[in-house]
């Protein structure tokens, strides 16, 4: 099977759902470039090129290129939408939210249940999150447990290129709206990954590795995370599940709580800022759920409540490491 | 009136600074020694630089992410600058910032900004307590062309006309946003005519030319003063390096890039004009250039030396309290 970036996933998903219904459109700052330039077109492909080539195959009329107007153009991918197109639109960073959130949390979120049903909102609206690559406090949030917390929007955070491709694939073909968190630093990982198209459902968790002692659940770029600090506790006869869920909303409750029935220990890796997060989403659920299972305290290893800083060596420090994961393990386990 | 000797030296030793500084920056940045985004301000240099000039202590400046330009003009300590981009914790956030996040509300500088378009409204704001508090202060702010459509900056006019605030919204065209070009994305294609939608007056210059970027100024300032509030300056220049560290520019076409640096230069038509006509000597000049050459190059080695910032700090200033 051909090896391939998480980038180049992300692009043939997009390509081949745009040859394959024409009313796919994508929209977004320099996801083409050099708009109305005398230079080079199709020059950036968007800040990190995942869209590279799109715009060649399909034109200008189905890759627009917009103004910095995020209100207006992820507006504007909502009223497409509801009539009739199929927009992929691109919100640079998620930390811009905080400029269209109006339209994300109040129009497309909201569409379907308020008019009763009679809507149909189906647009992707992809995004980059995460810290890592030295762009501090207003490029680097992980926003997701944010807007999973909203009702009536589908959220999506791949962790690795055959999950980038075939849960694209899914979001642009599902008729709800899809909020798609790319992370900053993955898009040059690399793995086998289909030719063909393919589609992962939503709501259903990967297990990334299986083990008796602990579940560990990690969304995105933390999955790559828990899976390495799990191999390394293997070698100390500590065997550890890996439990992927893909979506946070739908969140596959049933596979957490079937996991934490048999291995009786819960961690949760989350980057995202710790108060109202995912992990502790997960724990309430477990506590809920599970309690009697439950052989040790939950453990939750996420940042501290701080925005992120700029600095290497903070930022490091910052996000949470392997080495974290693994103390986490050694204490549920009681051996700290 | 005439502009002054002093005053002069004055906006040439701004303008050299930026230049210096930012060239630095891009030569250190592919040492690969500084982290994250960085934009560049060099070819804009006349901006910043005869607008800031001619504010006070009590006048406010909100800037972009293309901000150290502004940061200097403004008065804010260039080796806790370059420590800051360095990401050290001796800079000027601390090292929390970085280049993209460069603030000292001691100067009036209320931040470069990662977000564009955030700036007209905290603008607004500082106007506001300005107004409030009788201070006689105004405030700038740096507008790309880009940040110029997005909702922000035209609700901020508004507020700005129907609050009679003492705000300059400067609009620093350099003829992109990324890749995309100003004449496309800037719809109508007539800024000033935008502002006059919301009342508020505007004028555009070529800003390569300091001196016709230091008179638009000059008579802004004078109207915001008295009171008439907010006024718009369309300023239209070129950015040397690419939109951040790492991009080509290959969106651009080569002979509009060819000769910029021989003919859209500021501070060589600075000097032309002044040495030419008289009103300053080459000497002098001269002894800026070298001045600021000794400063620049002291920043970059004590920014280097600097110490990272202490782990502790990770979690410090979220709250003054909590
Ligand atoms: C709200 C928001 N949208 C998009 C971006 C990404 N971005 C950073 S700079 C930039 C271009 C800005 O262009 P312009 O306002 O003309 O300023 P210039 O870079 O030319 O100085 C874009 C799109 C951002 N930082 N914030
Ligand atoms: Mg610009």
């Amino acid at each position: 099977m051909p090896v391939k970036s998480f980038r180049e996933a992300l692009n043939e998903a997009m390509r081949d759902e745009m040859r394959r219904d024409p009313t796919v459109i994508m929209l977004g700052e320099d996801i083409a470039g050099g708009m109305g330039a005398g230079g080079e077109q199709d020059a950036w492909g968007g800040v990190l090129g995942a869209t590279k080539g799109l715009m060649p195959e399909f034109g200008r009329e189905r890759v627009l290129d917009t103004p910095i107007t995020e209100s207006a153009f992820i507006g504007a991918a909502a009223g497409a939408a509801l009539t009739g197109l199929r927009p992929v639109a691109q919100m640079m960073f998620v930390d811009f939210f905080g400029v269209c959130g109006d339209q994300i949390m109040n129009q497309m979120a909201k569409f379907r249940y308020m008019f009763g049903g009679k809507a149909k909102t189906p647009c992707v609206v992809r995004t980059l999150y995460g810290a890592g690559i030295g762009a501090a406090s207003q490029h680097s949030q992980c926003l997701y447990p944010m807007i999973t917390h909203i009702p009536g929007l589908k959220v999506v955070i791949p962790s690795s290129p055959y999950e980038a491709k075939g849960l694209m694939t899914q979001a642009i073909r599902d008729d709800d709206p899809v909020i798609f968190f790319e992370h900053n630093t993955m898009f040059d990982d690399k793995e086998e990954v289909p030719d063909e198209p393919y589609t992962i459902p939503f709501g259903v968790a990967r297990t990334v590795r299986e083990g008796k002692d602990v579940t560990i659940v990690a969304f995105g770029m933390m999955v790559g995370h828990a899976k390495t600090a799990a191999d390394q506790m293997a070698k100390d006869g500590i065997e550890c599940t890996v439990l992927d869920p893909r979506t946070t909303s739908p969140l596959d409750e049933d596979a957490i709580i079937a996991s934490v029935k048999k291995t009786g220990r819960l961690i949760v890796v989350d980057e995202a800022s710790p108060r109202c997060g995912m992990a502790s989403d997960i724990s309430a659920i477990v506590a809920e759920h599970a309690f009697e299972a439950l052989k040790a305290p939950i453990k939750r290893v996420m940042p501290p409540h701080s925005p992120v800083p700029f600095a290497s060596n903070l930022e490091k420090a910052y996000i949470p490491s392997v080495d974290g994961i693994k103390a986490a393990i050694s204490a549920v386990m009681g051996q700290s | 009136m005439k502009i002054d000797k002093p005053e002069l030296l004055e906006g040439y030793r701004i303008m050299r600074t930026i230049r210096d500084f930012e060239e630095r920056v891009h030569k250190e940045f592919m040492t690969g020694q500084i982290p994250g985004f960085v934009h560049l301000y060099a070819g804009e240099e006349a901006s910043a630089s005869a607008i800031c000039q001619q504010l006070g202590d009590q006048d406010t400046v909100s800037s972009t992410h293309r901000g150290h330009g502004h940061a200097i003009a403004k008065g804010c300590d260039v080796k806790g600058m370059m420590k800051e981009i360095f990401g050290r914790g001796e800079g000027l956030c601390g090292g929390k910032g970085g280049s993209m996040h460069i603030a000292d509300l001691d100067v009036g500088m209320l931040g470069a900004n990662g977000i564009v378009g955030a700036g007209s409204p905290i603008a607004c704001g500082a106007a506001l307590s300005a107004k409030t508090l009788k201070t006689g202060g105004l405030s700038v702010t740096f507008i790309g062309d880009g940040a110029f459509n997005q909702g922000t900056t035209s609700e901020s006019m508004n507020l700005a006309r129907v609050y009679d605030l003492p705000v300059l919204f400067v609009l620093e065209d350099n003829g992109y946003a990324e890749s995309t070009s100003s004449s496309w994305s800037i719809g109508g294609h007539n800024p000033v005519r935008r502002a006059e939608g919301f009342g508020i007056e505007g004028t555009r210059v070529d800003g390569h030319d300091y001196f016709a970027v230091y008179r638009a100024a000059e008579e802004a300032i004078k109207a915001i003063r008295s009171g008439t509030g907010p006024r718009f300056i369309h300023i239209e220049f070129t950015r040397y390096y690419g939109h951040f560290e790492g991009d080509a520019s290959s969106y651009k076409p080569l002979d509009e890039v060819k000769d910029e640096r021989r003919y859209l230069d500021a501070l060589k038509f600075f000097r032309a004009r002044t040495t030419g006509g008289k009103m300053l000597k080459t000497e002098d000049l001269d002894a800026i250039d070298k001045e600021v050459e000794a400063l620049i190059d002291a920043s970059v080695v004590e920014a280097r030396a600097a110490p990272v910032p202490d782990l502790s700090t990770l979690t410090t200033d979220v709250y003054l309290s909590y």
